[in-house]
């Protein structure tokens, strides 16, 4: 019987810092990551790779690879073609006109980036199956390549798919207000042209896949290092034609992903198609230089941004420009990354015409797709960019600027059509700006100019908003996102005092398991240790929508929450009962109902539910609740960053001296779980800013493939940052969360590149390409001299 | 990545290693392996056989030997961090060694695969260089002695033959009247030098010698000889002189202008940090 919820009071397992669950296994060697795993009959996957960018194939010889003692198959495309009864998944498609080119598991007539799947090899070792993937013998006619997206539309660009006649994939626009006649009276504009570099997301933990077949049943169960295997099971059922019903897709401790495993890739295909086939098991590991080419990249932009604004720096119309690059294929995601800032490139500020217009373009390179803030990491830049050249064109402080500006009302209505829930721009501001001393950095700048230091002090800010939480639903159909943005949660109270909390959002590093036994503990008045938190298993939690866009809290966390009234709310009929009165008389305050002379535990209420000897009439035995939440909007953490860097102008280099974070993420469930996350965001943000780039030749060789060439910062190269935060709850939830997972990497970039231009202002430079390398650096300064 | 395969023996001795580099053609050594697993990794070198001399415990030492630090080839880099007597007489040698790579790579690297490596990115090739070491080495004919000079042919190569096996490395030791810098320009504390420079000088008041070491400025490692002499010449901007003859490579950590630009204020630096008294 449905029965009303009554509205539960927050208590204090959530907010407490609790040390991670998760962390004990990992540290002493008892993770199950896919690699380690091993069934009977195992055989291992090798894909054979294109080492050209753009290439006819003109012929596939197995046989050679097949000649190897431990091989047990090796096929070209054209062998596996009746394999698929579908292309990878795109789950995006901005508009009707979309351009989706087919994007099979193998290529088949070209090659369209170099690491590009051209053949694959099963062996009875991993070993082996390396070996034979390089006796496998492909001819390629090496095709121009095109790498540049903007050089991808020019009129006589190489194609990437002939038969599109084009590069360019979509053009997306959106615009709200009277922005030309906002330019037209405009006092002052601005202009930025700004590069987003591409990045390669890196987590710890390499992609692997397994999957065990049953062929009798024509089940299969595939073990993946994947964010989504609700997803999963979705889509690559429709590229195998295996019935949904029949494919059980299980994560389980998944090293981190940041992005990259929001996806559906190839080798995940392949080794269903290949289990299916050879009816034995097929496990496939990444190789570290195989993922810098076969996993997805993230960012690769160009953008262009102007301000319209009066005299004292008040802005009043934002126009943005992005050429995004898709990469060969679409992947996901991929033409909808752009698109996650598009309401974001007026940032924190109150204006009142905005226009956004993005084009995505083909190139031959790896696929772009998510990566840690996706969209909103560039719309962030772009506008806090533009900001500081609006305050440096004034002969303005950055920090005045910001003030004129900011957004005051909540919840906001703003400019580019949607609603942000909650915040306090000043607070924040204040906050980091007290923290870091603004006025000492400022006068302490000043001093070292004047005495010809030639390591000048620099301080950049960025004061942020994103939205993240990618809800609701009925939002993302109107943007043509093909899935839903709900999630579900189920709580089901053992019969012997412990809960079992079931959860649609699939972790891979983020501690759901501990914040999520928090939530449930709090409410239901267990202790944190009587919760166990279950997930990333379709057979276990058959509805899900995973891990992606900061949304599990924000999401799956409050539809825990009303899975949780829903409890209470079959409990206290239970409870009456025992007590002998009218539900209407029974409070619960967190695990105890209390009547108007006795009181029972929740506990009791699992027994008694499960013996169901003594059950009020017409209440189902057993304690069990599900709840699906579908938000009914975005959430939207915000926040002020503050960077300190100090540039050496002889050699280019730039260190950060100091990184202050204030942010406001909601409530917070879990402050240690909290400032983790924002540490990550704002490393691999300060390395957006300063290490990382993917950087292609002309001929689309990715020169920086390995962990030698590509730069991911480790610790001596970062700063220890100072975190703050205020708390504005989101109204639009129970538990006032917001998000939290990328915060940090949407706002470092902005921050970083502001203090280097902030230092180097006074030797006329006005911007740096990221990552602000120190020969950038130093040819700047070169530039400015001339 | 997994190597190709290849076959594997454990040496006993200098003398068995010797014995099995003649056995084979293309067979290469292995010690601390930081060096040679990861091409091997990447199927950049296909060695047939890894001759193992990373167990000969008689190759890791430092000792004093008259005018000179004798180090064994297979002294680990973080036993040159720690080791007394390279303090006191020659502390460029463990300040050096206590910046390559990370904790791991130098509790596993050695000093002799450094070397023998002949890697232009390296830290310890220049240091040897710029103090005019030698190394032992030994071959089917016997040991003889390589100046550092002599050392370093080209990129990854070394004067070494294909049978021999680098035992001991010499370095001087300073006195009160040297002074000496390193400094070592990266993107990340774990990375090679994009331009890395070592400074020797001696003299007290005028300079009496001076040494310049180059890292990463061209196929070998090199010495700025344009910039000792004129430092030794007295002339007033020594550093502006310290590409001279170099010939840098272009790599996404730094064109070869980038990094003419680069070794010219670091040499200039590293000889205001060296200059002795």
């Amino acid at each position: 019987m449905m029965v009303a919820p009554i509205e539960l009071e927050i208590g204090e397992a959530i907010g407490a810092p609790v040390e991670r669950k998760e962390d004990h296994k990992l540290l002493v060697g008892q993770a199950q990551w896919v690699d380690n795993m091993r069934v009977p009959g195992m055989a291992y996957m090798a894909v054979v790779r294109s080492p050209y960018a753009h290439a006819r194939i003109t012929r596939v010889d197995v046989a050679p690879a097949l000649a190897h003692a431990d091989v047990v198959a090796a096929y070209s495309a054209a062998d596996l073609q009746e394999e698929w009864a579908g292309s990878l998944p795109c789950a995006w498609l901005p508009t009707e006109d979309t351009k989706a080119p087919p994007h099979l598991p193998l290529a088949a007539d070209k090659a369209r980036y170099v690491g590009d799947g051209v053949a694959v090899v099963v062996a009875s070792s991993r070993a082996a199956a390396e070996d034979a993937a390089e006796l496998v013998e492909v001819e390629y006619e090496p095709l121009p390549a095109i790498v540049d997206p903007e050089a991808a539309l020019a009129e006589g660009a190489p194609l990437v798919h002939d038969e599109l006649g084009t590069n360019r994939c979509y053009t997306w626009r959106l615009d709200a207000g009277e922005v030309d006649a906002l330019f037209d009276e405009a006092e002052v504009i601005v202009r930025g042209r700004f590069r987003q570099n591409r990045l390669i997301p890196t987590a710890i933990e390499p992609r692997a896949v397994l999957v065990q077949p049953l062929p009798a049943n024509g089940e299969f169960t595939m073990w993946s290092t994947t964010q989504v295997p609700h997803i999963a099971r979705v889509t690559l059922s429709g590229v195998l034609g295996i019935p949904e019903a029949k494919l059980r897709v299980i994560a389980p401790d998944v090293g981190g992903g940041f992005g990259s495993k929001l996806n559906v890739y190839a080798e995940e295909a392949l080794a269903l198609g290949l289990a299916r086939r050879l009816g034995r098991a097929i496990k496939w590991t990444e190789g570290r230089s195989e993922g810098y080419l076969a996993t997805i990249h993230g960012r690769d932009q160009w953008q262009e941004i102007e301000l319209a604004a009066n005299a004292d720096g008040k802005i009043s119309a934002v126009r943005a420009r992005v050429v995004a690059a898709m990469g060969a294929y679409l992947q996901l995601v991929t033409p909808g990354i752009p698109l996650l800032g598009a309401w974001l490139y007026a940032g924190a500020y109150d204006v009142q015409g905005y226009s956004f217009e993005c084009t995505g373009v083909f190139t031959h390179t790896t696929p772009t797709d998510a990566y840690r803030g996706a969209g909103r990491p560039e719309a962030t830049y772009a506008i806090e960019r533009a900001v500081d050249a609006l305050a440096a064109k004034l002969g303005k402080d950055p920090v005045e600027v910001r003030r004129l500006n900011f957004i005051r009302e909540f919840p906001n209505a703003i400019a580019a059509g949607l609603t942000i829930d909650s915040g306090d721009y000043d607070a924040g501001l204040d906050l980091a700006l007290g923290t870091a001393g603004y006025k000492e950095l400022r006068t302490e700048q000043a001093e070292r100019r004047a005495k010809g230091d030639p390591k000048r002090l620099g301080i950049g800010l960025s004061t942020y908003v994103e939205m993240c939480g990618l809800a609701p639903s009925k939002i993302l159909g109107a943007i043509r996102y093909s899935a839903g943005g709900w999630d579900t949660a189920t709580i089901r109270c053992l019969p012997t005092g412990t809960v079992q909390v079931l959860t649609g959002v699939s972790p891979h590093g983020q501690g759901h398991e501990t914040t999520w036994s928090q939530i449930a503990a709090d409410l239901l008045g267990y202790d944190v240790d009587e919760i166990e938190v279950l997930h990333g298993d379709t057979a276990v939690v058959p509805l899900g929508m995973d891990t992606y866009g900061s949304r599990s809290l924000a999401v799956g966390g409050v539809a825990l929450y009303f899975a949780a009234e829903r409890i209470v709310a079959k409990a206290r009929l239970i409870a009456a009962h025992k007590l002998g009165v009218e539900p209407s008389q029974v409070d619960y305050v967190r695990g105890r109902f209390t009547g108007p002379e006795d009181s029972i535990a929740l506990k009791d209420i699992a027994l008694a539910a499960w013996t169901a000897h003594d059950l009020p009439d017409g209440v189902e035995p057993g304690l069990e609740a599900s709840f699906v939440y579908d938000p009914p909007n975005f959430s939207w953490p915000s926040g002020a960053h503050l960077a300190v860097v100090e540039v050496d102008t002889e050699t280019g280099n730039v260190e950060v001296l100091r990184y202050i974070a204030v942010d406001d993420v909601g409530t917070v469930v879990n402050p240690l779980i909290v400032d983790g996350q924002i540490h990550g965001g704002i490393a691999q943000g300060i390395a957006q800013a300063l290490f990382e780039e993917a950087v292609y030749d002309d001929d689309g060789n990715l020169l920086t493939g390995n962990m030698v060439s590509y730069l991911v910062p480790s610790a001596p190269d970062l700063p220890s940052y100072e975190l703050d935060r205020t708390e504005t709850p989101s109204p639009t939830n129970p538990l006032g969360v917001k998000g939290v997972g990328e915060t940090g990497a949407i706002a470092s970039p902005a921050a970083v590149i502001n203090a280097v231009c902030d230092a180097l202002a006074a030797d006329g430079v006005t911007d740096i390409q990221m990552p602000a390398t120190p020969e950038r650096v130093w040819r700047a300064l070169e530039e400015a001299k001339r | 990545m997994i190597p190709a395969p290849f076959d594997y023996e454990v040496a006993e001795s200098v003398e068995h290693a010797v014995e099995l580099l003649g056995g084979r053609e293309d067979a290469k050594l292995l010690a601390g392996g930081h060096s040679l697993l990861p091409v091997l990794r990447l199927r950049f070198a296909r060695p047939a056989l890894l001759v193992d001399i990373g167990r000969i415990e008689a190759l890791s030492y430092v000792r004093d030997a008259g005018d000179r630090i004798a180090i064994g080839a297979l002294t680990r880099h973080h036993d040159v961090v720690g080791a007394a007597l390279l303090q006191e007489h020659c502390p460029l040698v463990p300040y050096a060694a206590g910046l390559i790579g990370d904790p791991q790579v130098r509790h596993r690297g050695t000093i002799g695969g450094s070397l023998a490596h002949g890697d232009p990115a390296g830290d310890l090739p220049a240091v040897l260089l710029a103090l005019d070491g030698e190394v032992d080495v030994v071959g089917p004919e016997g040991t003889r002695t390589i100046a550092a000079a002599e050392l370093f042919r080209g990129p990854f190569e070394t004067a070494l033959g294909p049978q021999e096996v680098m035992t001991e490395v010499r370095v001087p030791k300073l006195t009160g009247d040297h002074g000496w810098s390193y400094l070592k320009f990266r993107r990340r504390s774990m990375d090679w030098a994009t331009v890395g420079v070592v400074a020797v000088v001696k003299g007290n008041g005028s300079i009496e010698e001076a040494a310049v070491g180059l890292v990463s400025m061209g196929a070998t490692p090199l010495r700025a000889r344009a910039t000792e002499q004129a430092l030794l010449a007295g002339e007033s901007d020594p550093a502006a002189l310290a590409d001279d003859g170099t010939d840098p490579p272009s790599d996404t950590n730094g064109s070869a202008e980038y990094r003419r630009h680069l070794v010219r204020v670091l040499v200039r630096r590293a000889l205001e940090e060296a200059r002795p008294g």
